[in-house]
């Protein structure tokens, strides 16, 4: 066999020194009580958070004008959902892209969504037959494109200065041109105060669900869950991806992650999750390569903490040669 | 031509795949090197405990998530006992990851991967990429705010690599079966596979302070 040079970051010398007693099952065993008794002891002082989470219900009742504001653009098709691009819409341009590469694009639009539809008039036409609301969402539906456009503009001017009526309680939108749209809008805000959005959207066309697709697109697109996030550190310019509700440590170990965030141009970028995540896949694809990559893998040698490490070892070596 | 017992041999067998697959797992891992109860004199430190603590605390993770598995996911929330075991399965989660990382400082800083032992590094650090997207599914599945803002945000980041439009971070019932049995069971075949090249190839030596010895070196690959 012919000799090879020996690279120190790369091969050993085999051991053939002394060996010690070591007790694999107990050191396991010792270690998993320890971590049994530790976890137990921080899960009896500091229980873990749980929050409730936003309904459309708790939404619309807490914020209905936000409500309103949102319901209106899916309608429309302004919202962010509307807008999104694959998975969910074939809107031109939304994908993100890095250089001529567009992933989103390539992977389709799988999770088809029409938020008018989804979100507001399929949802509309669930409750009881009503002929107001009956006759009000055939109009709509039958209208020209250009009319309902014309409708949905006019709603969504007055919709952020619409207000309740102290007696009553009863919904005040200004009065515009908006057709049909206002009492559809009112319906609907009424549907999700009474909860019977939520049940709407998770439903599926068997009795059992566990998909909450739309309903968490529908939320997420009003400014109210943003707000509570944010008075709770966890937008992502408050590194928030490590962040937990409470003061209870949250997924440290993103913190890499996060921080490409932080930083231009990601933190700007219309592509910028993209951006970060090939940042990220690089780097993981690195640190599985390290022992392959010459100077990251001379790091340990050239650091010299592994003679804190191996000391004992070391001062062993030592003393024998004395 | 009379036949007789010498003129007919017997035989050959054919190795079964079941004889080679032992024979090639013996010889890989003998049972003194499966479950040795000697080790080198150079493993002395109190950075080797972080792996075995991985291990332990991966442990009391998995048992407190079959708890909370056996009660279904609304229990916890409904419960005082199944709020503190899902304290269980956070704290643990946090102390695993603590652990797993001081381990992989500590590999690091002793060029663990040096004397053919690069795959033992490549299955840890696989490992703990497999850990943080088990952790991420379970997240998702706690049915909270929590969950219900990690989601909408975390969607974007899937969507732009395209994944999105096959795994959907706002399915709760798809993340569930992710985070409590497809993922796991990779963790636990990534990990076992590492523990495996641990035991085959042994603890790194430290690096040689002989220059002699490494002269001396020779291929044994």
């Amino acid at each position: 066999m012919s000799p090879k040079r020996f690279k120190p970051d790369r091969d050993v010398t085999e051991w053939h020194g002394p060996t010690v007693r070591y007790d694999l099952l107990k050191e396991v065993t010792i270690c998993f009580v320890a971590v049994l008794v530790l976890v137990v002891c921080l899960a009896g002082v500091f229980s873990s958070p749980d929050d409730p989470a936003i309904t459309i219900k708790s939404w619309s009742a807490t914020a209905p004008i936000d409500f309103l504001t949102t319901a209106i653009s899916e309608l429309d098709g302004t919202s962010g959902t509307a807008t999104y691009g694959p998975p969910y819409t074939n809107t031109a341009g939304a994908s993100q892209k890095l250089g001529p590469i567009g992933l989103e694009t390539l992977s389709g639009t799988r999770i088809p969504l029409d938020t008018a539809k989804d979100f507001v008039i399929n949802p509309l036409l669930t409750l009881p037959s009503e002929p107001m609301l009956d006759a009000a969402i055939t109009r709509y539906q039958s209208a020209t494109a250009p009319e309902q456009a014309s409708w949905d503009a006019a709603y969504e001017k007055a919709a952020p200065s619409a207000h309740f009526d102290a007696s009553d309680g009863k919904l005040i939108v200004r009065p515009l041109a908006y057709g049909p749209v206002g009492l559809m809008m009112s319906d609907l805000l009424a549907m999700a105060q009474s909860g019977a959005l939520d049940g709407a959207l998770t439903s599926s066309p068997r009795l059992y669900g566990t998909d909450y697709t739309k309903p968490l697109l529908f939320i997420a697109d009003g400014q109210y869950l943003a707000d509570v996030a944010t008075s709770r550190n966890l937008t992502g310019d408050q590194w928030g991806m490590m962040n937990e509700t409470g003061n209870f440590p949250g997924q440290a170990w993103l913190w890499l992650y996060t921080l490409w965030y932080q930083v231009p141009p990601m933190n700007s970028s219309s592509s910028g999750d993209l951006q970060v995540w090939a940042i990220m896949m690089l780097l993981t694809l690195v640190l599985a390569l390290v022992p392959f990559i010459p100077g990251l893998r001379s790091i340990p040698r050239w650091t010299r903490i592994y003679r804190l490490i191996w000391r004992r070892h070391y001062r062993s070596l030592q003393s024998a040669t004395d | 031509m009379t036949i007789t017992s010498d003129t007919v041999k017997a035989p050959v067998e054919r190795p079964t795949w079941t004889g080679r697959f032992r024979v090639r797992a013996v010889d890989s891992l003998p049972p003194e090197k499966l479950l040795p109860d000697h080790q080198p004199a150079y493993v002395a430190s109190w950075i080797y405990i972080f792996g075995a603590l991985t291990l332990a605390a991966f442990g009391v993770v998995c048992l407190s998530g079959a708890i909370i598995a056996i009660e279904g996911p609304t229990w916890w929330h409904l419960s005082q006992l199944g709020l503190f075991v899902n304290s269980l399965h956070m704290w643990g989660t946090e102390v695993f990851f603590f652990f797993m990382v001081s381990h992989l400082w500590g590999k690091f800083f002793m060029a663990a991967w040096r004397g053919r032992r690069r795959a033992t590094w490549i299955t840890g650090v696989l490992a703990f990429v497999m850990s943080i997207a088990t952790a991420f599914t379970g997240y998702l599945s706690q049915q909270n705010f929590d969950s219900e803002w990690i989601s909408t945000q975390a969607k974007d980041g899937i969507n732009a690599t395209g994944g999105g439009a096959f795994w959907n971070v706002l399915n709760f019932g798809q993340m569930l079966m992710w985070h409590i049995l497809l993922l796991p069971l990779i963790v636990v075949v990534v990990i076992g596979i590492h523990v495996l090249l641990v035991r085959k190839r042994g603890v790194v030596p430290p690096f040689a302070d002989n220059p002699a010895a490494e002269n001396a070196f020779e291929e044994t690959s």
